[in-house]
C-alpha cells in the first residue's frame, strides 16, 4: 500500500475553459508596455494559439455594430475598433486545430438565410468549431448603419431571435448527409424563407449556440435554445442562484442540466504570492480607470455631464437622470438610481473619492492570488455549482493570457478537473455535448 | 501599357461538373490547395464566386481560412450587395484585408432572381438596372466607410487617457436609394486603405459600376480587338467619372481547358498575342476543372511567359494586391478634406 496513492473519489466535475479576446471593453489595458495591437491578425492569432496551447475548450470574440458615443461625441477613452468576427475566425481555423472558434453575431441587423450559411461555412472550414453566440441587442443608434434600422422592445427582439435561431436550425437540417437537400419553407412572424440551403450538414451539425442575455426573456431563450449561457455574474452566490435559475427551466423543454454549460465572462490577476497578486490587481484597476475614464463612468450613471468634477472630489450629491441619452452604443444600465446610491454609501463608509470608488466598485477582478489559489477558486466555483466554468477576458492584447496558461492550466489538470489533452475533433465533444440530431421536420408532410 | 503583365485565375468548380465537383464546391481545403499552387506560380489574386442560391461555402470565409496558408497572392471573393447589409460588406471585405496583410480584394455581384429573393423574404426581385444601381451605391458607401478612420486614428495617448483621436473618425452619412449608413466604420482603415473592388464588366449595367467604382474590371471576350476597344471605352468612362483611367485595370476573364503541357505552352502563345494587341492589362482565368488546369498554367503557360519576359518572377515577397498591381493606396478622403479646411 503506497500511502500516496488516492482513495476513489468521486468524479469532479470538468472545468470548460474559454478565452475572450480582449477589446472594445473598459477591462482592456491597453497603455501597458506589451499591450500590442487590437486588429492585426497576428495578436488574434497569438491568443488563439495560446488558448489552444492551454487546450481551452473555445477562443471568443465580442460584437459591437456602432462605434459607441458619449455625449453625442465618440467614446475614445477605451479600446475602439475590431475586426468583423466571422472572417477573423475563418482565418484561425488556418492555424488552430482543435479549438473552438466562437463569433458574436446579431439576430437583429442580420437575416437567417445569410447568417446560417456564413456560420455553416464556419463549421466546414473548421471541421466542426464554430459557436454563435447569439445576442438581441438592439437600438435605434445601432440601427443607423443597416437597412432594418429602427428599433424592437425587448419581448420582440426575443421572438425575433427565437424565430431567426429557428429558421437557422431548419437550414442547417435540411440538407442531410448523402441526401438531396430539401426545400425549407418557414413563413413566421419575423421571416419568410423560402428555397434550398446551399450548405450541406456541416460536421457538427449545428454550430454551438451561446447566449449571453441576462433578462427573463434571455434565461428562457438560453434554457429553449443555448448550449452554453456567457453571463456576467461572476461571484460565488450571484452564480450559484443564476446556475440554478437557468438550469431549473430546462425540464420544462426536456432537456437535462448536463446540456447547457453555464460559463461567466471573468478576470483574473496572478502573483507569487497572495500580497503580490493582489498589488498587481489594484494596479490594474487604476490603469483600467484613468481619472477621464472615472468621470465618464459617473457620467454614465448619472446622465448628465460631470466634466466639471474633479475625479479626485466626491461624487456628485443629486440623483441620476433615468431617462439620458448620454451613452450610446453600450448595454443600458437598468437601475441608475440605485448604483448611485450604492456608490455614495461606499464613497461615505471609506471615504473614497469620485474616481476611488469607480475603482472600487467597477474595476475588481474576478479572481486574484496565486495560481494555487486562482486554481482551488475556479475549482470551487464549479464543483459547488456557481458555474460549469468560465470565458476569462484577459486585461492585455495579446499575451494576457500566456500566465493562466502557463501557471494555472496545469495545476487544474493535477487536481484532476480539465483535460490533459483533446480528446474530440468539435467543439461539441469538446464540451461533452450531446450530439446534434437531424429533425425528423422536412421528411415529408405526413411523416 | 505601363503594367507588368498579370495573371489571375478563377478557383470556382463550374456547376455542370457532376458528382466530384459537388463534393469539392464544399471542401474550403480544395480551394487553399489552389490558391497556394496559384501563389507558386506566380499569379497575382484569385477569385471565388459565390451567390446564394449556388451550392458552395461562403467565398469570403474561404479566402480568410486561406488567408493565412498564402503570403503573396490577392484573394478576391465574390460578394453580393442586393439581399445584404451593406455595412457588414464592408467590414467583412476590410476584415480579409487585415487577415490577408492587405491581400483583399471584393467583387461586386448582384441577385436578380426570385430564387434568391425568396431566401430572404424582405424584397422581390428587381431588374439589373436596378440592383446594379445599388450595388454601385454599396461600392460607394463601403469605400467611404473604409475611409471613415483616418490612418493614424489610433493614438494611445497615455497624458489624456485617448486611445484614439476622434477627430479622425468620420460619420459617413451615406443616403442611397434603399439603404442609409451613418458610421463610422467598427473596423479601423484597412491595410491598403480601400480594398480592391473587381466587377464582371462584360456586360451593361454592371460596365458603368465598373468604370465608376472599380479598380479592376473583368471582362469576358472573345477575340482582342473586342477586348481593347472594351478596355477604351472603360478607360474613356472612368476619365467623365473624373478618375485617373490608370487607376481602372482590365483584365480579359478567358475560359480555358488545358489537357497537356502543349495546351498550356499555346494559352501563353494566345496571351502574349493579345498583350501585344494591347487588349488587356491581365488575364483572368476561368478553368473548367481548376484542379487540372491551374497545374498546366503553373506549369507550362507562365514559366513561357516569364521567359519571354512578359511576367514577373513568382515570390514578389511581402506587399499589398494594390502594390503588386501597380495601383496606388488611396488616402482616406475625409483626412484630405480634413488637410483642405
Ligand atoms: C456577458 C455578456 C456579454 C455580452 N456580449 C455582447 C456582445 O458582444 N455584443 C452585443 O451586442 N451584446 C452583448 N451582450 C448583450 C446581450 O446579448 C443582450 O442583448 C443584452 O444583455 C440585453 O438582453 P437582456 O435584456 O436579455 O439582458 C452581452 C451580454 C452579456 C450578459
Amino acid at each position: 500500500m503506497t500511502p500516496t496513492t488516492p482513495t476513489t473519489r468521486t468524479p469532479r466535475k470538468q472545468i470548460r475553459l474559454a478565452a475572450h479576446f480582449p477589446g472594445v471593453n473598459n477591462t482592456t489595458v491597453w497603455a501597458v508596455p506589451g499591450s500590442g495591437s487590437q486588429i492585426d491578425f497576428a495578436s488574434f492569432e497569438h491568443l488563439a494559439r495560446t488558448a489552444e496551447r492551454g487546450l481551452f475548450d473555445f477562443f471568443f470574440l465580442a460584437e459591437g455594430l456602432r462605434v459607441r458615443e458619449h455625449k453625442g461625441r465618440i467614446h475614445d477613452l477605451d479600446v475602439v475598433g475590431r475586426p468583423e468576427s466571422l472572417t477573423v475566425l475563418a482565418a484561425l481555423a488556418a492555424v488552430t486545430e482543435h479549438l473552438g472558434l466562437a463569433a458574436t453575431v446579431n439576430t437583429t441587423f442580420n437575416e437567417p438565410y445569410e447568417l446560417a450559411r456564413r456560420l455553416a461555412s464556419l463549421d466546414h472550414l473548421s471541421g466542426g468549431r464554430a459557436a454563435w453566440n447569439v445576442v438581441t441587442t438592439s437600438d435605434a443608434f445601432t440601427g443607423e448603419n443597416f437597412r432594418r434600422g429602427g428599433y424592437l422592445d425587448r419581448a420582440a427582439r426575443y421572438t425575433r431571435a427565437a424565430e431567426f435561431v429557428s429558421v437557422a436550425r431548419e437550414l442547417w437540417d435540411s440538407w442531410p448527409d448523402g441526401e438531396a437537400p430539401r426545400p425549407v419553407d418557414h413563413r413566421g412572424e419575423h421571416f419568410t424563407v423560402r428555397g434550398e440551403f446551399t450548405v450541406p450538414r456541416s460536421p457538427q451539425g449545428h454550430p454551438v449556440i451561446i447566449q449571453a442575455g441576462d433578462s427573463f426573456e434571455g434565461r428562457e431563450f438560453a434554457a429553449a435554445t443555448a448550449d452554453v449561457v456567457f453571463t456576467r455574474h461572476s461571484g460565488l452566490d450571484a452564480g450559484r442562484a443564476f446556475y440554478a435559475d437557468v438550469k431549473r427551466r430546462l425540464a420544462a423543454y426536456g432537456r437535462q442540466p448536463d446540456h447547457l454549460a453555464i460559463m461567466p465572462g471573468v478576470t483574473f490577476v496572478l502573483g507569487d504570492t497572495a500580497a503580490e497578486a493582489q498589488e498587481h490587481a489594484a494596479e490594474i484597476r487604476r490603469q483600467q480607470v484613468s481619472p477621464q475614464n472615472a468621470l465618464l463612468a459617473a457620467e454614465q450613471i448619472w446622465g448628465v455631464d460631470l466634466s466639471g468634477y474633479d475625479p479626485d472630489g466626491p461624487l456628485p450629491d443629486f440623483d441620476p437622470d433615468p431617462g439620458s441619452e448620454l451613452a450610446q452604443g453600450r448595454v443600458r444600465i437598468a437601475d441608475p438610481k440605485a448604483v448611485a446610491d450604492k456608490w455614495r454609501a461606499l464613497s461615505r463608509a471609506k471615504g473614497l473619492s469620485l474616481r476611488e470608488t469607480v475603482i472600487e466598485t467597477t474595476g475588481r477582478q474576478s479572481f486574484i492570488g496565486t495560481p494555487a489559489d486562482v486554481a482551488a477558486q475556479l475549482d470551487a466555483f464549479v464543483q459547488t455549482d456557481a458555474a460549469d466554468g468560465f470565458i476569462l477576458v484577459p486585461h492585455v492584447t495579446p499575451g494576457g493570457l500566456d500566465p493562466f496558461v502557463d501557471r494555472v492550466v496545469p495545476l487544474l489538470q493535477e487536481r484532476g478537473v480539465f483535460r490533459t489533452e483533446y480528446t474530440g475533433t468539435t467543439l461539441r465533444a469538446h464540451l461533452g455535448l450531446p450530439p446534434q440530431p437531424v429533425r425528423a421536420a422536412g421528411k415529408g408532410p405526413t411523416a | 501599357m505601363p503594367h507588368p503583365l498579370h495573371l489571375a485565375v478563377a478557383l470556382d468548380t463550374p456547376q455542370c461538373s457532376g458528382r466530384a465537383a459537388h463534393d469539392t464546391v464544399h471542401d474550403a481545403a480544395h480551394v487553399v490547395a489552389l490558391a497556394r499552387l496559384a501563389e507558386r506560380g506566380g499569379l497575382t489574386f484569385v477569385t471565388l464566386g459565390d451567390g446564394f442560391g449556388r451550392p458552395g461555402l461562403d467565398a469570403p470565409a474561404v479566402l480568410a481560412r486561406a488567408a493565412p496558408a498564402t503570403e503573396h497572392i490577392g484573394l478576391i471573393p465574390t460578394v453580393t450587395t442586393t439581399h445584404t447589409e451593406p455595412f457588414h460588406v464592408s467590414t467583412t471585405v476590410a476584415t480579409l484585408d487585415w487577415v490577408s496583410r492587405g491581400r483583399a480584394g471584393w467583387a461586386v455581384e448582384v441577385s436578380t432572381t426570385e430564387a434568391d429573393a425568396a431566401l430572404f423574404g424582405r424584397r422581390p426581385a428587381a431588374p439589373p438596372a436596378e440592383v446594379w444601381a445599388e450595388a454601385g451605391e454599396v461600392a460607394d458607401v463601403a469605400a467611404r466607410l473604409w475611409d471613415s478612420w483616418e490612418d493614424d486614428a489610433e493614438i494611445r495617448d497615455r497624458a489624456t487617457g485617448r486611445f484614439i483621436d476622434r477627430d479622425k473618425l468620420h460619420h459617413v452619412d451615406f443616403t442611397g436609394r434603399t439603404f442609409s449608413v451613418r458610421g463610422p466604420s467598427i473596423v479601423p482603415r484597412p491595410p491598403q486603405g480601400r480594398p480592391v473592388i473587381a466587377v464582371d464588366a462584360t456586360d451593361e449595367p454592371a460596365r458603368e459600376v465598373a468604370a465608376a467604382h472599380a479598380d479592376l474590371a473583368l471582362v469576358r471576350v472573345e477575340d482582342p480587338a473586342t477586348a481593347w476597344t472594351v478596355r477604351e471605352e472603360l478607360r474613356d468612362r472612368a476619365a467623365t467619372h473624373g478618375r485617373d483611367p490608370g487607376h481602372l485595370l482590365v483584365f480579359a476573364s478567358l475560359p480555358v481547358e488545358l489537357d497537356d503541357a502543349a495546351d498550356g505552352a499555346g494559352l501563353a502563345d494566345l496571351i502574349a498575342d493579345w498583350r501585344a494587341a494591347g487588349a488587356a492589362d491581365g488575364f483572368h482565368l476561368r478553368p473548367a476543372d481548376p484542379g487540372r488546369d491551374l497545374a498546366l498554367v503553373v506549369e507550362a503557360t507562365a514559366p513561357v511567359l516569364r521567359a519571354r519576359g512578359l511576367l514577373r518572377r513568382p515570390g514578389h515577397p511581402g506587399g499589398t494586391l494594390r502594390e503588386h498591381l501597380g495601383l496606388p493606396r488611396p488616402a482616406s478622403r475625409y483626412a484630405l478634406a480634413r488637410e483642405t479646411a
